[in-house]
C-alpha cells in the first residue's frame, strides 16, 4: 500500500534528497549503527531468519552474523530484560517487540526495571536500551495485534516515547535513541513501512527533544503523531479547500512532551485538535489537551477537541474497525466545530 | 561433584565471622526497625547466612551479582560496606543507593552488586544479560544470580534457564529453597518440589545442597562457578534452607508450625558451624570471642555511620530519573 507522504516543513533542503520506504530507512538505520558500533546488536522475536515480522531486518543477519543478530524464543519478558542486563553489560541493545500488545508481557521489565533502575539505584546504574516496538491498527488484525498503547508508556517516567511519523524519523530517531544514555521506545506504526518518502539526512541529524512544524496555518492547530500524521495532512488538505488553515503538529515524542512548540503553535492559531489512534479515557490526547488549558488557556477561542480511537477493542470487520479509528473526516469535522464552521 | 573446601584456620574462622557479621547486623536491623530508624519492608536472612556466604566465595571481583529484596548479606558479603548498608535502609543520603532504595534495593558498582531486586523473579532476565553482553565481548566473567524457591513458579524463571541454556551464558544461577515463598509452603505453591529438575529439564546442569552447611555452599559453587568459567554455560545450585524469622516485620507466622521452625533452628548454621570446629580444635574461645567482637565493633561504626549520615535535598527528586546530562554518556562497562 502507499500512503500520503507528510511534508517536511520548513523548506525541504536544495538538493533533491533519496526517497525510501518506513521499512528501508530502519534498516538502513540499524545497519549503519551496528557498522558503526560493535556494541550495537538487535533481538527478538524472527529478526534473523525470517528477516523481521515485518521484513524491516531482511538481509542483517546475513551481514553481521547470529552473534548480533539474534532469534530469541517467544520470551518477551526474558529478552527485554535480557537487553537491560546487555545495556548494564556494557552494551547498546536494540530489542524488537513484534506487536505492542505482546509488549505486555514485557512490561514487567520495562517499568520495573528499565524506567526505575537509575533513580532506584541513586544514579549509579543506566540503562542505554532502544525497544522497537511495532504499534497501531488499519490491518484487520483484531483486538490482539492492533492497538496503540504508545500514550500508555508515556505515562512511565525514566522511558523516552519516540513516534517517528515520517520516513525521516523512522530512519533518524535511532542513532539519537542509541545515544542516549537511558532507555528509549521507538513506536513504529506498522501501517507506515511501506511509505516512501524522503530518506534521513546524515547532515541534519533529528533529535528526541522537539516536535515539528509539517504544514504551517493560522486558523487551528493539529496535533498528531505516528500513524495518524499523514491522515491528519490530509483532513488539513481538505479543509483548505474550504477555507479553514490548518497548521499540523507531528508531536514525535510522546515523552518528553515539547510543550513550547505545542504552545506556540495553539497561540497563534486559538484553537485545538489532538488526534489520536490510542483510546481517548486517560491517554496521551487527554494530556496534551489538559497542557494546552493549564498554559494556554486564555489564548483559546474554544475548547480543545480529541480524536481518538472508539473505547472498543478492536474488530476484525474492515468497517468496523475504520468505524473505530481516527479517519480524515472525523479530523474535518472536529476542526470545522473548533472553528465554529459546524453549523 | 564438589571441590575440596579448604578447613585451614584462616578460612574457616573468614566463614563463621562472615555469618556472625550478617546475623548481627540483621539483628541490629531488627532493632532499629523497632526503634523506627528503618522503616518500610525490612526482610530478614537470619537462618540462611551459610548459603551468601559459601556462595560469594566462588566469585572473583569481576563476576556480577542480582540479587533479591532480601538481600543484606550478599551486599555485606559482596562487599558493600555496613555503613552504608545501614545508611541506605535510614534512607541517608551516604546509603549505597542515596536512600532511594531502602533494604529492598541496595545496589553497589565497585563491587558490580546489581540490586536488590523487589520483583520475584525480575532479577533473572537482567542476569541473563549482563552475562550476554560478556559472552559478546568475549570477557570470562560469571554472573550470580540469586533467587528463592517462590520465583521458580514465574515465567521469568521458565523464560530465564531456557534462554541462557540455548546461548550457552555463563549464569550462575543459585536457588535459596527456604521452603515458603512468603507464607505458602512449597509443597501448596509447585508441582515440581525438587526444583533442580526444572533446571534439569532445560539442560542446566543442576544439583541440590544443604544450605546450612557452608562447607557445602562453598564446595558446590565452586564447583559450579568453575564450569560455568571453562564454557560450560549455565548452572543451577539448589539451596536447602530455612528463614527463621518472619518474612517480614509484618508477618505473625500464622503459616507454619512453632516446632518446625524450632526443628530447622537446631541445624542453625552459625552454632552448628561453630560447634564443629570447636570439635576440630580449629577454634578456640579467646578466637571465637575475638570474631564476635570485630562484629560488634563493625555494627556499632556502621550504626553511627548511618546516624551521622544525611538526608537527601528534596530539589534532588527528579535527578537520576534520566542521565545527568554529560559528554561522556552511557555507562562503564
Amino acid at each position: 500500500m502507499t500512503v500520503a507522504t507528510p511534508q517536511r516543513t520548513p523548506a525541504a533542503p536544495a538538493a533533491e534528497p533519496l526517497a525510501t520506504t518506513y521499512r528501508e530507512a530502519v534498516r538502513e538505520a540499524i545497519r549503519a549503527a551496528m557498522r558503526a558500533d560493535p556494541r550495537v546488536f538487535l533481538m527478538g522475536e524472527d529478526v534473523g531468519r525470517y528477516g523481521g515480522c515485518y521484513a524491516v531486518s531482511m538481509g542483517l543477519l546475513e551481514e553481521f552474523g547470529e552473534g548480533r543478530i539474534r532469534d530469541t524464543p517467544l520470551s518477551e519478558s526474558t529478552f527485554v530484560g535480557a537487553g537491560i542486563g546487555a545495556a548494564l553489560g556494557g552494551m547498546r541493545p536494540i530489542v524488537e517487540i513484534m506487536t505492542v500488545n505482546f509488549s505486555l508481557l514485557a512490561l514487567d521489565q520495562i517499568l520495573n526495571n528499565a524506567a526505575t533502575l537509575l533513580h532506584m539505584s541513586g544514579g549509579l546504574f543506566n540503562v542505554p536500551l532502544v525497544i522497537r516496538i511495532a504499534t497501531g491498527g488499519g490491518r484487520q488484525l483484531a483486538a490482539q495485534h492492533s492497538h496503540s498503547l504508545e500514550g500508555w508508556y508515556a505515562h512511565i517516567p525514566g522511558i523516552k516515547v519516540a513516534v517517528p511519523g515520517t520516513v525521516e524519523d523512522a530512519g533518524g530517531m535511532l542513532a539519537p535513541a542509541l545515544a542516549d544514555p537511558d532507555p528509549v521506545l521507538i513506536f513504529e506504526n506498522a501501517l507506515l513501512y511501506n511509505a516512501s518518502g524522503p530518506a534521513p539526512d546524515p547532515e541534519h541529524p533529528v533529535d528526541l527533544a522537539h516536535a515539528a512544524v509539517r504544514r504551517e496555518g493560522g486558523d487551528v492547530s493539529l496535533l498528531t503523531y505516528g500513524g495518524s500524521l499523514y491522515k491528519t495532512l490530509d483532513a488539513a488538505e481538505r479543509l483548505a479547500g474550504e477555507g479553514i488553515d490548518a497548521e499540523v503538529i507531528d508531536l514525535r515524542m510522546l515523552r518528553p512532551l515539547d510543550d513550547a512548540t505545542i504552545m506556540a503553535s495553539v497561540a497563534r492559531t486559538h484553537r485545538a485538535v489532538i488526534v489520536d489512534e490510542g483510546w481517548r479515557s486517560g491517554g496521551i490526547a487527554a494530556e496534551v489537551a489538559a497542557r494546552i488549558t493549564e498554559q494556554t488557556f486564555y489564548d483559546l477561542d474554544a475548547p480543545p477537541e480529541r480524536v481518538c480511537s472508539a473505547e472498543v477493542p478492536l474488530p476484525y470487520a474492515k468497517h468496523m474497525e475504520e468505524a473505530a479509528l481516527p479517519s480524515a473526516e472525523r479530523i474535518v469535522a472536529a476542526a470545522r466545530k473548533v472553528t465554529g464552521r459546524d453549523g | 561433584m564438589s571441590a575440596p573446601a579448604t578447613l585451614d584456620r584462616p578460612h574457616v574462622h573468614e566463614l563463621l565471622l562472615d555469618m556472625v557479621r550478617i546475623r548481627r547486623m540483621e539483628e541490629m536491623c531488627a532493632e532499629l526497625y523497632q526503634a523506627t530508624k528503618i522503616r518500610g519492608f525490612l526482610h530478614l536472612y537470619i537462618g540462611e547466612e551459610a548459603v551468601a556466604v559459601g556462595a560469594m566465595r566462588a566469585l572473583t571481583a569481576d563476576d556480577a551479582v542480582v540479587a533479591t529484596y532480601r538481600e543484606h548479606g550478599h551486599a555485606l558479603i559482596r562487599g558493600v560496606p555496613m555503613g552504608s548498608i545501614l545508611a541506605e535502609m535510614y534512607g541517608k543520603l551516604e546509603g549505597c543507593s542515596r536512600g532511594r532504595g531502602g533494604s529492598m534495593h541496595l545496589f553497589d558498582a565497585d563491587t558490580r552488586f546489581y540490586g536488590g531486586n523487589a520483583i520475584v523473579g525480575g532479577g533473572l532476565p537482567l542476569a541473563v544479560g549482563l552475562a550476554l553482553a560478556d559472552k559478546l565481548q568475549g570477557r570470562e566473567r560469571v554472573t550470580a544470580c540469586f533467587f528463592g524457591d517462590g520465583a521458580t513458579a514465574e515465567g521469568e524463571f521458565h523464560e530465564s534457564m531456557n534462554l541462557a541454556a540455548l546461548w550457552r551464558l555463563p549464569v550462575l544461577f543459585l536457588c535459596e529453597n527456604n521452603l515458603y515463598g512468603m507464607g505458602t509452603a512449597i509443597e501448596r505453591a509447585q508441582s515440581e518440589t525438587h526444583l533442580a529438575l526444572k533446571a534439569a529439564a532445560y539442560r542446566v546442569p543442576a544439583w541440590d545442597v544443604d544450605g546450612m552447611d557452608v562447607l557445602a555452599t562453598e564446595a558446590t559453587t565452586r564447583a559450579a562457578a568453575e564450569a560455568v568459567r571453562e564454557g560450560g554455560g549455565p548452572h543451577f545450585v539448589e539451596y536447602r534452607t530455612y528463614r527463621f524469622r518472619a518474612h517480614s516485620m509484618f508477618d505473625p507466622e500464622l503459616y507454619r508450625p512453632k516446632q518446625e521452625v524450632a526443628a530447622w533452628k537446631e541445624r542453625d548454621p552459625i552454632e552448628r558451624f561453630r560447634q564443629r570446629l570447636r570439635d576440630a580444635a580449629l577454634l578456640t574461645d579467646d578466637e571465637d570471642a575475638a570474631l564476635e567482637r570485630a562484629a560488634a565493633d563493625e555494627i556499632e561504626a556502621a550504626v553511627a555511620f548511618a546516624e551521622a549520615g544525611t538526608w537527601e535535598d528534596p530539589a534532588e527528586l527528579e535527578r537520576f530519573v534520566y542521565s545527568d546530562p554529560s559528554p561522556a554518556k552511557g555507562v562503564a562497562p
